[in-house]
C-alpha cells in the first residue's frame, strides 16, 4: 500500500481548509493542555495534603495499648477448659505500656530488609502549668535524627532547630497551639507535670506547626533521654515503635507478622488513615474526569469537522474512487486526517500543559497551615503526559472513524450521476 | 484487431426502490481492441446505467463481464478498485478534478495509486499525455484556474496515464460549447487511429456518435442496433 500518497493526499486536503483544520487541532491542544496542568496540580495538591498525615504516620506502629486481657486467668486453667466460663465486669489490666524487651526488637527490625528505617518513641501525657491554669499536652520523646529522616520532623519547626532537642539538655519544642495558649517563648523554662504527679523543668527551644490545629494544640516534642528522665524510667523505655516500610501496600502484612512475633500491639497506615486514600482518589477521579470530557468535546470537534469535509469533499472522494481508490483507501485517507490532528494538537498541548504546570508551580502560595510551601504544589507525573499522549490520539481515531467510514462508503455512481 | 477488451453477457438490472422496475433487460455486448464505440439512446433507456456497469462502480446486477479477458463479475471491491485504477480511463460529463492539487498532481493520481512506476517516472508520463493534448503550459496551474475545455483535456490526460485497456466517457462534450466539444472529440479519434485506444462513449449528440466507428443504440434497456 502506497503509503507516502495516503499522506500527500490527507496533507492537501487538510491545507485547502487549514482554518477548519487548525481550529479542531487547537481544541485537541487545549483539552491536553488542561488535562496535564490539572491533573498536575490536583494530584500535586493530593500529595501536599496526603502528606500533611501520611509523612508523619509510621507504616507500622509497634505499642502496648491499654485493654482487658484476651486470655483470662480461667480460661488458662485446665479444671475448667471444657466448660463455659462467664466473668463478668472485666476491666483492663493496669500493663505496662512499655515495649518489652526494646532493644533486641529494635535490632530486629534494622536487620529486616522491607524496612527503610525505624524511629523509637515515648509517649506520655502531662500538664503544662501556666499561672492557675494546667493545660494538657502530649509529650513525644523522639530520636531528632531518625524522626527528621523518615517523617519530615525538621520542615514543620517554625521556629528554633530540631537538633537543638538533642544539643540543649532538658529542652522540649512546643506544638503551635499550646505555646500560645502558654505564652511561652523560645528560652522560656515550663513546669511539666507528669500523670504520676512528677514534676520537672524543660527549656522551650522552637515551636512545631503541622497544619492540623487541633494536632498543634497538644502535641510537644522532647529527646527520647529527656522523656525518659521525665517519666523516671530507665534508658531503654520505650512505648512505640515507629517503622517506615519500603513498599506501604504491606504495611497491614507486615503488622500482623510483628504483632505475632513481638506479642504488641500494631496499626498498620491503611488503617490508621484510610479516609485520607477515599479522599485522594476521589480527587483525582475528578480530575481525570474532567481531563477527559475535555478531550472528547475536542474529539466531537474534530467529528464535525470531518464530516464538513466528507459533505465537501464529496466529488473528490466519488472521482478517486472512480479511478481507482478503494474504500479502505479513502477511510485511511480521512483517519490519517483525523490522527494528524491529534498528534500535532496533542504534541503541542503537552508542551503547553507543562508550562502551564510551571507557571502555576511558581504562584506564591503561603499558608499558615503549612510553613515549608511557598507556592502551588505541582506533580511533574510523566505518566499524565503519557495518558494524555494516548489519549488524544485514540480520542480523535474514534472521532475520525466514523466520518472515514461514511466517507469509505460513498458510492461514486450515485455523485457521479446526480450532476 | 480481434482481441476482445470488454465483453458483457446477459446483464440485466433493476432499480427496486419503491417498486421493482427493470432498467437493463438481458443485454449482451462485447467491444474489440482498437474500437471506438458510441452509446446513443433517449434519456431513461439505461445507457448511463450500463457504463457504469461495465466500469465496474455498479456492481448490483445479474449477469456477467469481462474486462481484458479477466472476470470482473462479483469480485471484492478491493479488486475491483485495482481494475479500475489499471484498466479503466474515466472521462465525466463533470471534469471532477480536485482542486486542492495541482493539473499535473491530478494526473499523475491515478498512476501514483497504481505505484508500477517511480514518482519521477509517472511525472514524466504525465508530462507527455499533457503534451499531446496541447495543455503541458497548465500542468503547474490549480485546476480551478482553467477554463472548462482545458479542465476536460486534463481529465482525459488523467484517465490515460495508466495506459488503460479502455476508456470510457459519460457524455464527456456534455457540459461543452461546440468548439470544445470539438476538440474533444478529435482527441478522441486521435487516440482510436493513432494509437489503437479502445473507447466506449456514452453521448446524446447524434453528430458525435455519427463519427464513432460503431453506435451501439439503446431503448428501454435493451440494445436495439449495433
Amino acid at each position: 500500500m502506497n503509503h507516502k500518497l495516503i499522506f500527500s493526499i490527507s496533507w492537501s486536503l487538510m491545507k485547502a481548509r487549514w482554518k477548519q483544520t487548525l481550529i479542531a487541532a487547537v481544541g485537541v491542544t487545549f483539552s491536553i493542555t488542561m488535562f496535564i496542568a490539572l491533573l498536575s496540580f490536583m494530584t500535586g495538591l493530593n500529595g501536599l495534603l496526603d502528606g500533611l498525615v501520611l509523612n508523619r504516620t509510621p507504616h507500622v506502629r509497634i505499642y502496648n495499648d491499654i485493654k482487658p486481657s484476651k486470655h483470662q486467668p480461667v480460661n488458662l486453667s485446665g479444671e475448667y477448659k471444657q466448660s463455659y466460663n462467664f466473668i463478668k465486669s472485666v476491666k483492663s489490666a493496669s500493663g505496662r505500656q512499655e515495649i518489652y524487651n526494646s532493644a533486641a526488637i529494635l535490632q530486629l527490625l534494622k536487620n529486616d530488609n522491607r524496612v527503610v528505617g525505624i524511629a523509637p518513641k515515648i509517649i506520655a501525657p502531662v500538664f503544662f502549668n501556666a499561672g492557675t491554669i494546667d493545660i494538657t499536652g502530649v509529650i513525644n520523646g523522639i530520636d531528632v535524627q531518625s524522626e527528621s529522616a523518615l517523617f519530615h520532623f525538621n520542615d514543620y519547626i517554625i521556629t528554633g532547630k530540631a537538633i537543638d532537642l538533642k544539643n540543649v539538655p532538658n529542652s522540649i519544642i512546643l506544638g503551635k497551639g499550646v505555646a500560645d495558649k502558654l505564652l511561652a517563648d523560645p528560652g522560656d523554662v515550663l513546669q511539666v507535670t507528669t500523670s504520676q504527679g512528677d514534676i520537672m523543668p524543660l527549656k522551650v527551644v522552637g515551636y512545631f506547626q503541622s497544619g492540623l490545629q487541633d494536632f498543634d494544640k497538644v502535641q510537644c516534642y522532647t529527646s527520647i533521654n529527656t522523656a525518659q528522665k521525665l517519666l523516671g524510667k530507665p534508658n531503654n523505655y520505650l512505648t512505640d515503635i515507629q517503622v517506615k516500610l519500603t513498599d506501604l501496600n504491606q504495611a497491614p502484612v507486615v503488622a500482623k507478622e510483628y504483632g505475632a512475633l513481638f506479642q504488641a500491639d500494631t496499626e498498620d497506615i491503611q488503617t490508621a488513615n484510610s479516609q485520607f486514600e477515599t479522599g485522594s482518589f476521589i480527587r483525582t477521579l475528578i480530575s481525570y474526569s474532567v481531563g477527559i470530557t475535555l478531550l472528547i468535546v475536542a474529539g466531537f470537534g474534530i467529528y464535525n469537522i470531518l464530516n464538513m469535509m466528507i459533505y465537501e469533499k464529496m466529488d473528490a472522494i466519488a472521482i478517486m474512487k472512480a479511478t481507482g481508490f478503494s474504500g479502505s483507501d479513502v477511510n485511511r485517507i480521512f483517519i490519517v486526517i483525523a490522527l494528524s490532528i491529534g498528534f500535532f494538537g496533542g504534541v503541542i498541548g503537552l508542551f503547553l500543559g507543562f508550562g502551564l504546570s510551571v507557571v502555576i508551580d511558581n504562584i506564591p502560595f503561603r499558608t499558615a497551615a503549612l510553613p515549608t510551601i511557598t507556592t502551588f504544589p505541582v506533580n511533574y507525573n510523566p505518566a499524565f503526559y503519557f495518558i494524555g499522549a494516548i489519549f488524544s490520539l485514540v480520542t480523535t481515531y474514534f472521532a475520525g472513524y466514523f466520518p472515514a467510514r461514511k466517507a469509505s462508503k460513498v458510492d461514486p455512481v450515485i455523485i457521479i450521476r446526480g450532476k | 484487431m480481434s482481441e476482445v477488451i470488454l465483453q458483457a453477457s446477459h446483464i440485466s438490472k433493476s432499480f427496486h426502490d419503491p417498486v421493482t422496475i427493470p432498467v437493463l433487460n438481458d443485454l449482451s455486448l462485447s467491444i474489440n481492441k482498437g474500437e471506438f464505440v458510441s452509446v446513443v439512446g433517449k434519456s431513461g433507456c439505461g445507457k448511463s446505467t450500463l457504463l457504469y456497469i461495465l466500469s465496474t462502480m455498479d456492481t448490483d446486477y445479474e449477469g456477467q463481464l469481462w474486462i481484458d479477458q479477466q472476470l470482473v463479475t462479483n469480485q471484492k471491491e478491493k479488486q475491483l478498485a485495482r481494475i479500475r485504477n489499471e484498466k479503466i480511463g474515466f472521462v465525466f460529463q463533470f471534469h471532477y478534478l480536485l482542486n486542492e492539487f495541482s493539473v499535473l498532481r491530478n494526473v499523475m493520481l491515478p498512476g501514483l495509486k497504481l505505484n508500477k512506476y517511480g514518482e519521477q517516472e509517472i511525472e514524466h508520463r504525465a508530462m507527455e499525455r499533457l503534451k499531446m493534448l496541447h495543455i503541458d503550459d497548465l500542468a503547474l496551474k490549480s485546476a480551478n484556474q482553467l477554463s472548462g475545455g482545458q479542465k476536460q483535456r486534463v481529465a482525459i490526460a488523467r484517465a490515460l496515464i495508466n495506459d488503460p485497456a479502455i476508456i470510457m466517457g459519460d457524455e464527456p462534450t456534455g457540459n461543452l460549447d461546440k468548439k470544445n466539444g470539438q476538440i474533444v472529440f478529435d482527441i478522441f479519434k486521435e487516440l482510436s487511429l493513432k494509437y489503437q485506444q479502445t473507447l466506449l462513449i456514452v453521448t446524446h449528440d447524434p453528430e458525435f456518435a455519427e463519427n464513432t466507428n460503431r453506435i451501439i443504440e439503446m431503448e428501454d434497456g435493451r440494445i436495439i442496433r449495433q
